[in-house]
């Protein structure tokens, strides 16, 4: 098998595993609506609870596992960590402006106001801005080893900085909820609801899996054909 | 350790050397920080806010304007006729390239700064002198702290045909730390309160200056890399 099929053969594994997620993720709005009880203060809004913490899941995940790769390619400096870390990138932004935006339609009604300055808040949305810089950076670069180590280099800044603006806000203010899932002591949310967003956070997972396997195999077939064209060319 | 150290300098004094003669960027630097001075003193109600209440913040978007403004110049002079191959094939350790540009950032900034300041106090009227000492400190720990990230990124900038649009982009999350640090603890030292009440601030704006001097001088590497 060629690396063209064998890069075929992931898009298609990816695409499969999407298709799933997406019906998982009808399932979990169908569960979300009709079989999860209706949160007492919050009523309706807070269904969009199991889309938009999966969905921040999903995105800070992706984008530390871009960090992550940013270090295993400066050193192992195999092209294949790269594409990887770009296509995790670009997944992590798109989950990033789905947390963004689904973030202030809960806010409206429950806070009062679409955003605050919060935290997390905060710290998210200059990670997503920078994310998108890494983005940019990567698309005027042509070629490979230089688009390669800048952005390991951005993503790597990335990883370090998050802390430094999270400790900032929470000098300045913070009024996010506070954690109710990963905390110390057993979580506080009722168990129909713990299962729905433990689905949902499943279901994007493997969202986020089969979104970065097509992204990374076109990343590859995109290469290979570069390689090709330059072949030609000489 | 010796010879890096003396790399560092000339590297450093050739920079200098240079904008001296030219004046340029320094020249429309400064400009350039007197207009944003100006600019943001009508940013505000005139009825309702005090220009005092604003200070801080426009000394800090000044500061930090007028120091991207001048740091893509550093390796933009490298760029042309290729002269940064020309440092990198002496024998002078690749760490004091980044010291040397880092410490030339850190003069045209520290300049520009300087001499912003008495025209901060003339636009916006503010006692500076309550806390002057500390308020030079945290000027210069907050500089530090963006030129060591600017530098880094500026020598990535240039590499492409956007540097002018892709430094700012890449380089603003990172001043957030550091330009929110400068502007809480500018507005507590204007109304004469001691540092040892802001020492969670300054803690922070000190650990971000450690990781990422440290951080930049040793990506620094991988940006040079050929």
């Amino acid at each position: 098998m060629t690396p063209q099929d064998r890069a075929a053969r992931l898009a298609r594994i990816g695409i499969a595993l999407t298709v799933v997620a997406l019906l998982g993720l009808g399932g979990v709005y169908l569960r979300a609506f009709a079989f999860t009880p209706v949160e007492v203060n919050q009523g309706a809004a807070q269904k969009i609870f199991y889309v938009h913490v999966p969905a921040a899941w999903s995105a800070l995940m992706s984008i530390s596992i871009t960090g992550l790769l940013s270090i295993l390619y400066l050193w192992l400096k195999d092209r294949r960590i790269d594409l990887a870390a770009a296509a995790s990138a670009e997944v992590g932004v798109a989950f990033g402006a789905v947390m963004l935006t689904t973030g202030p339609i809960w806010g409206k009604p429950i806070w009062g106001t679409w955003w605050t300055w919060d935290a997390r808040l905060t710290s998210t949305l200059f990670l997503f801005l920078l994310f998108v810089g890494y983005l940019v950076l990567r698309g005027v670069l042509t070629d490979p080893g230089l688009r390669g180590r800048f952005s390991a280099v951005i993503g790597i800044m990335g990883l370090v900085l998050v802390p430094f603006i999270h400790l900032t806000v929470y000098l300045f203010r913070t009024l996010h909820p506070a954690p109710i899932i990963l905390k110390p002591s057993a979580p506080s949310l009722p168990r129909e609801m713990l299962v729905t967003l433990m689905l949902s956070l499943g279901v994007f997972t493997v969202l986020y899996l089969g979104f970065v396997m097509q992204r990374y195999a076109l990343g590859l077939l995109h290469e290979f054909r570069e390689e090709e064209l330059a072949r030609d060319a000489g | 350790m010796g010879a890096l150290l003396r790399a560092t300098w000339v590297i450093a004094l050739k920079d200098v050397a240079i904008e001296w003669r030219t004046k340029t960027a320094f020249a429309s630097g400064l400009v350039f920080a007197v207009l944003v001075l100006a600019v943001l003193f009508f940013s505000r109600d005139p009825t309702a806010v005090a220009a005092q209440d604003v200070a801080p913040g426009a000394l800090w978007v000044t500061f930090t304007f007028a120091a991207m403004l001048g740091l893509n110049r550093a390796f933009l002079l490298e760029r042309e006729m290729h002269a940064l191959d020309g440092i990198l094939l002496t024998p002078a350790p690749r760490s004091a390239v980044f010291f040397g540009k880092f410490a030339a950032n850190l003069v045209f900034v520290g300049v520009i700064e300087a001499v912003s300041l008495p025209l901060f106090v003339l636009f916006y009227d503010v006692p500076i002198w309550l806390r002057f000492g500390e308020l030079v400190l945290v000027i210069a720990m907050a500089t530090v702290a963006f030129v060591a990230v600017g530098t880094l990124l500026s020598a990535m900038a240039v590499r492409t045909r956007y540097a002018e649009l892709l430094l700012p982009l890449l380089l603003l999350p990172f001043l957030v730390p550091p330009l929110v640090g400068g502007v809480q603890l500018t507005a507590r030292l204007l109304e004469g309160r001691p540092l040892s009440d802001l020492s969670g601030w300054l803690k922070l704006i000190g650990a971000f200056d450690v990781a990422f001097v440290t951080l930049s001088a040793l990506l620094f590497q991988v940006v040079l890399d050929e």
